[in-house]
């Protein structure tokens, strides 16, 4: 919409100039290389993105995620307290490997702490241990790792044996001990086999309903715009919410549709168990498809074609994939990546889904993860709409 | 102002800016409900951003006024029930069906039957069986016949309408009037933007807009006799050459070409036929006086904003 500019007329022949022969493949396409870059220097977000990506990726690959977690959170079940059980837990905290975040006395609430995804590992010291030990009876102390993320649990699991050996020659003998005085009994629970399947699956749900989610309503605003039917649109009496709903609507249908095509597979094909309530996977599931909408409608709210939104969703996907806990072990992350990971969607769906569908989890289970996805769609709902354009100007 | 007024649009210092340029400028105007409005202009003359502050599409940066009664600053949305506005770019759904698209407006609008009111406005249009077509499929002519089709589906009391004949052929630009006609007659206020002389001519009124002003409008009759304009008409042979002499000439305003002839015009008389009298006796040149047409009016008009406005 620009001001008048109708060009005043031409005054004078038409110059003359001379057309040169030679190099004409390299004139031209320098002609189209200048227009290119002038057309990219115009697109910022392009520009943007030519940045930003290879940052993001290094920055993420570099420093947020490391295959070797570290500090996993964890639990004790402590059922004496000696100074042996306090001995062994000081050394499994000093490998830097665990972090002991609850200490617990009853076995339900072990249980709980499992399930609902706070820890990763739990170790259970039994009653009369260290009396056990000292008369050379070789008690069991019981160590259960969440098994879900078999590669979180592979490494802390194997280390095991060795640190609690080293930690207890200062603390009971001086010298050698002719053999480990006690047993470990692992338990990897959940995926005893560490099948990556088990955990691949549900993690694939989570990652498929983020991209395919975002990128149909990423696009739903913009196509308007770029189509024109959006001057048309508006001009009627229709409000910015229900533009949004109108589009949401139909793809949650969508979402539910892939989210059971790809946990029947899951089950039929590779054996993952569905150990929870089926009816409220589908339900935390819908909340998930929903948020994930509500993220893809605002960034189409946000950006200016077509192109700008494929970009967005990319650059939303990219951190969502690598710093969920899909690909690499969230334990395994610095704090700030831990944080960031918090914020996204997938993170909060991806304990949910492996919670219901492996451990059985119920919603009391679930109840900070289910939260933290409603208030990430209210959140993009509400700014969706307050970005939606109701006028052009 | 009560809804039941004659007057549909009434607004007043109209101005909005975008990017700094100024492309309504203290734009008033005043449409009787029932009659034909036609808005002429050049290209970015301002032509659609007025159309689009009057159905609440685009905020003015100053001005008030009404639409249909309504404030077109606080109600917009009650504005946007009673008006229909057909886009300059055809903007129904290309991948819906002449139906759907239909059916669509119906349901948005909240008429209660939304496929009897798409099937009655399928008949009246002379679609059918064409329905199921998708809109992106369908002709230029019959696109602008369906894109009219949903604006008025909604029964407004006013039709905003932007360049609706551009790129359609003669028989259905024809067509095209004789349908608003018969909408107007039937009661509805139509503001309908257009380059073609012969459109302008069908309007009840008209208004000339160039860059962002409004610099004249009534009937035909009256814009044409307000601009003072004298014109001769001049055939035979270099009516080539005659445009450059005559151009920058005293009194000489205008020289346009027309087909064959060439139409000679000033607003001073005296001085225009001083300019033209050498070549008034010029052997193979006829001239003779007429009166000014539209196009005549409106070219000086253009002519003479450009050294005021620029």
């Amino acid at each position: 919409m620009s001001a008048v500019d109708r060009p005043a007329p031409a005054q004078g022949p038409v110059p003359i100039h001379a057309v040169r022969e030679r190099f004409g493949f390299l004139r031209r396409s320098y002609a189209m290389l200048i227009k290119e870059f002038i057309q990219l220097k115009r697109d910022r977000v392009s520009f943007a993105m030519i940045v930003m990506l290879p940052v993001m990726q290094l920055m993420l690959f570099g420093y947020a995620i490391n295959t070797t977690p570290h500090h996993l959170p964890s639990a004790v079940l402590l059922q004496e307290d000696s100074d042996l059980a306090r001995s062994i837990l000081k050394a499994l905290e000093n490998t830097a490997y665990f972090r002991f975040l609850y200490e617990v006395h009853d076995v339900d609430d072990f249980d709980n702490l499992l399930k609902s995804g706070k820890v990763l590992f739990g170790v259970e010291i039994p009653r009369g241990f260290e009396r056990a030990v000292r008369r050379g009876d070789k008690p069991a102390l019981l160590v259960a790792a969440d098994a879900t993320d078999p590669v979180a649990a592979s490494a802390a699991m194997g280390s095991l044996g060795m640190i609690v050996q080293t930690a207890l020659k200062h603390d009971l003998y001086i010298g050698d001990p002719p053999e480990m005085p006690f047993e470990i009994r692992a338990h990897a629970r959940y995926n005893p086999a560490a099948s990556s399947s088990l955990n691949i699956v549900p993690g694939l749900v989570g990652t498929i309903l983020t991209m395919t989610m975002l990128i149909f309503t990423a696009l739903s605003v913009t196509r308007e715009v770029e189509r024109g039917t959006m001057e048309s649109l508006l001009s009627m009496p229709i409000k910015p919410v229900e533009v949004m709903f109108g589009k949401i609507v139909p793809y949650v249908l969508v979402g539910f549709l892939q989210a059971f095509l790809i946990i029947g597979i899951g089950v039929g094909l590779f054996g993952v168990p569905v150990l929870g309530n089926l009816f409220l996977l589908a339900l935390l599931s819908t909340l998930f498809i929903t948020t994930n909408l509500s993220i893809g409608y605002t960034i189409s709210t946000v950006v200016q074609n077509q192109l700008q939104a494929m970009q967005m969703s990319m650059m939303f996907f990219l951190p969502s994939i690598l710093l969920s806990g899909f690909m690499f072990p969230f334990a395994g992350m610095p704090t700030w990546a831990q944080y960031v990971g918090e914020c996204l969607p997938l993170t909060h769906y991806l304990r949910i889904v492996r919670a219901i569908m492996l451990k059985g989890a119920t919603m009391q289970n679930l109840r900070f993860d289910t939260l933290a996805l409603a208030a990430l769609m209210l959140f993009a709902m509400t700014i969706a709409v307050t970005r939606f354009r109701r006028t052009l100007d | 102002m009560s809804v039941s007024s004659g007057i549909a649009i009434d607004v007043k210092g109209l101005s909005k800016s975008f990017g700094g340029r100024e492309v309504v400028h203290d734009l008033s105007m005043q449409v009787r409900r029932g009659s034909i409005y036609g808005f002429l202009g050049p290209n970015g003359s301002g032509k659609t951003t007025t159309i689009r502050i009057l159905c609440g599409l685009l905020t003015p940066d100053s001005g008030e006024g009404t639409c249909l009664g309504y404030d077109i600053l606080k109600d917009a949305e009650k504005i946007k029930r009673q008006v229909g506005y057909m886009t300059q770019r055809f903007s129904l759904y290309q991948d819906l069906s002449a139906r759907e698209n239909l059916e669509f407006v119906a349901r948005l609008y909240g008429l209660a039957d939304a496929q009897g009111a798409a099937r009655d406005m399928i008949k009246r249009l002379g679609l059918s069986g064409r329905e199921e077509q998708l809109a992106g499929e369908l002709s230029g002519g019959w696109k602008q016949r369906l894109a009219l089709g949903a604006c008025t589906l909604p029964n407004p009391q006013l039709l905003l309408l932007d360049e609706p004949t551009a790129g359609v052929d003669p028989k259905a630009r024809r067509d095209f009037w004789n349908e608003i006609h018969a909408l107007a007659a039937e009661g509805l206020t139509v503001l309908v933007s257009t380059h073609y002389m012969d459109e302008a001519e069908r309007c009840h009124e008209i208004a000339y807009i160039a860059y962002g002003h409004l610099l004249a409008h009534g009937t035909v009759e009256e814009v044409i006799a307000k601009s003072a304009l004298t014109t001769y008409t001049v055939t035979g042979d270099d009516l080539n050459g005659l445009t450059s002499e005559l151009t920058g000439k005293p009194g000489v305003d205008m020289v346009a070409p027309f087909g064959t002839s060439l139409h000679v015009s000033g607003r001073d008389v005296a001085a225009l036929e001083a300019s033209i009298a050498p070549w008034r006796r010029t052997s193979g040149l006829h001239w003779h006086q007429s009166s000014p047409s539209l196009e005549d009016v409106f070219i000086e008009l253009m002519g003479r904003s450009r050294d005021n406005f620029q």
